[in-house]
């Protein structure tokens, strides 16, 4: 019995010299040097792990942007006739500046000017890409999130608001669950575009699922397997997500059943 | 108890309400009538500054509500509010959309709130569905519960606009028997409706409005049986 070194070792010296190998020969070497060789599987389960993290940051930190962006301007366009508030004005421009040259310029482009130029001198690229894709997120998941406000029914807030409850508790309790409801499928949506596009933090160092990948190809001299493989881990966890986001949708339309 | 001084409400160049004046005095049920566009749900939502007026004043047991220093959020809580399409909250139960403002409020504790939402649904035959969600209930049953929702903030004043004009007609009387109950009570009431029937048998006093104005007023069986203006008549001639 040979173990599965040797044999990989045995066939990989025949494709070198040139031999006529079958493709299971072929199909076993270049697999076994894209996920077994030297452990590298265990690069691709600490690319998952990165990925993971760093959509996780990002999604809080572009809901907690996007909630805040969202509020002040949907609060700025629901002001009564004469009751302006300078402060929230302000905000409101600058926020609109942010939402506008966030979704105006690529993700590539900010996450080169965040990692080269602004924390050209820090070596957490993870935490560089987390922070850079969060901000991104936020621009889009504020207009998700204020498209949501707006669908709900005025009758709501007014109904809050004549209860005497103040606009910040109204949003909160009433507007705001309501609203998420409407939104979680576009929510979900950008999720999973969040999660896939943390491939991109690979251009400045961030060691992701794809730098784990780009690192098998630079030492084997073969992408196929290493590409795909990461493709298709791509795939599960999205399909893994998609799955979990129909439950939570379900359980928030509990207050629908008649 | 209310003062309304030559209240104005214009949306951009059309005139909705043209300088109405009224006193509403406490412990009195007030109809509002008039054909539809007259005015009278703008009316009844300047009172509480669902709509801000144009110009005029609103006095509010002696506190001007379009101030800019006044607490609204403070004064709504004396000024309860049924409207047409109920707008009870989906998200949450029954029992929730009562207790809600009551609690964030501060006007009472949690167990007290829940106590008293209890007893007020059970006043008006509704007890069971405290755990249920709006979307599980009738029309006639979704009003009361709005009823009860503003009851539970203990107002001086209930307004109503047009509450029963978006309910099936069998599930009016449920809804105007919790109307009745209240006026007899004593609960100053504004009813904005075209129930004339409610109108002439609860309330004390009727207003016709048309085009912005209080055309006729008076007490509901002279102004039904007796009405003096053409506009008024030719009113109480279709909806009679």
């Amino acid at each position: 019995m040979v173990s599965s070194l040797e044999q990989y070792t045995a066939w990989k010296a025949l494709m070198v010299a040139g031999e006529p190998t079958t493709a299971w020969q072929k199909f076993y070497v270049q697999f076994y040097q894209a996920f077994i060789e030297n452990d590298r599987w265990q690069q691709y389960i600490n690319g998952v792990g990165t990925t993971l993290l760093v959509t996780l940051l990002a999604l809080l930190l572009g809901i907690a942007l996007g909630i805040i962006v969202a509020v002040v301007r949907t609060a700025h366009d629901q002001q009564r006739p004469g009751h302006r508030n300078p402060v929230l004005s302000v905000l409101n421009a600058i926020l609109k500046v942010y939402v506008t040259v966030i979704r105006g310029t690529p993700m590539m482009v900010q996450l080169m000017i965040m990692g080269f130029v602004i924390f050209a001198s820090s070596r957490n690229y993870v935490m560089v890409g987390a922070l850079t894709l969060g901000i991104n997120s936020g621009a889009y998941t504020a207009e998700i999130i204020r498209g949501g406000l707006m669908s709900v029914d005025a009758g709501q807030m007014e109904a809050g608001r004549s209860l005497g409850l103040n606009y910040a508790d109204t949003m909160r309790f009433i507007i705001v669950p309501q609203a998420i409801k409407a939104i979680l499928p576009a929510l979900g949506n950008e999720f999973i575009v969040l999660l896939k596009d943390t491939s991109l933090i690979s251009v400045i160092g961030g060691k992701e699922l794809l730098y784990a990948a780009r690192g098998v190809v630079s030492r084997t001299y073969e992408a196929m397997y290493p590409y795909v493989g990461t493709a298709i881990i791509y795939l599960l966890l999205v399909m893994l997500f998609t799955w979990l986001l129909g439950i939570f949708e379900r359980r928030l339309r509990a207050s629908d059943r008649r | 108890m209310i003062v309304v001084k030559d209240l104005v409400k214009r949306f951009g160049e059309l005139t909705v309400l043209n300088g109405v004046s009224e006193h509403f005095k406490k412990g009195e049920c007030v109809c509002i009538i008039g054909p539809s566009g007259s005015g009278k749900s703008t009316f009844l939502r300047c009172l509480n500054l669902l709509e801000t007026p144009t110009s005029g004043e609103i006095l509010f047991d002696g506190v001007s509500m379009t101030d800019q220093k006044t607490d609204i959020n403070r004064m709504r809580q004396k000024m309860g509010m049924v409207f047409q399409h109920f707008n009870l909250f989906p998200n949450m139960t029954i029992l929730n959309n009562i207790t809600l403002a009551p609690v964030r409020t501060g006007l009472m504790d949690k167990a007290k709130a829940e106590q008293e939402a209890m007893s007020l649904l059970q006043r008006v035959g509704l007890a069971d569905k405290a755990k249920n969600y709006p979307a599980q209930l009738s029309g006639g049953q979704k009003q009361r519960i709005a009823i009860v929702r503003a009851l539970a903030m203990h107002p001086e004043v209930m307004l109503f606009d047009e509450p029963t004009s978006a309910l099936d007609p069998e599930m009016v009387g449920e809804v105007l028997d919790v109307m009745k109950a209240l006026a007899m009570e004593g609960m100053t009431m504004l009813v904005v409706t075209h129930e004339m029937g409610f109108a002439r048998e609860v309330s004390n006093r009727v207003l016709f409005l048309d085009e912005g104005n209080i055309v006729e007023q008076g007490e509901p069986h002279n102004l039904f049986y007796n009405p003096q203006s053409d506009r008024l008549k030719s009113f109480l001639a279709k909806v009679l």
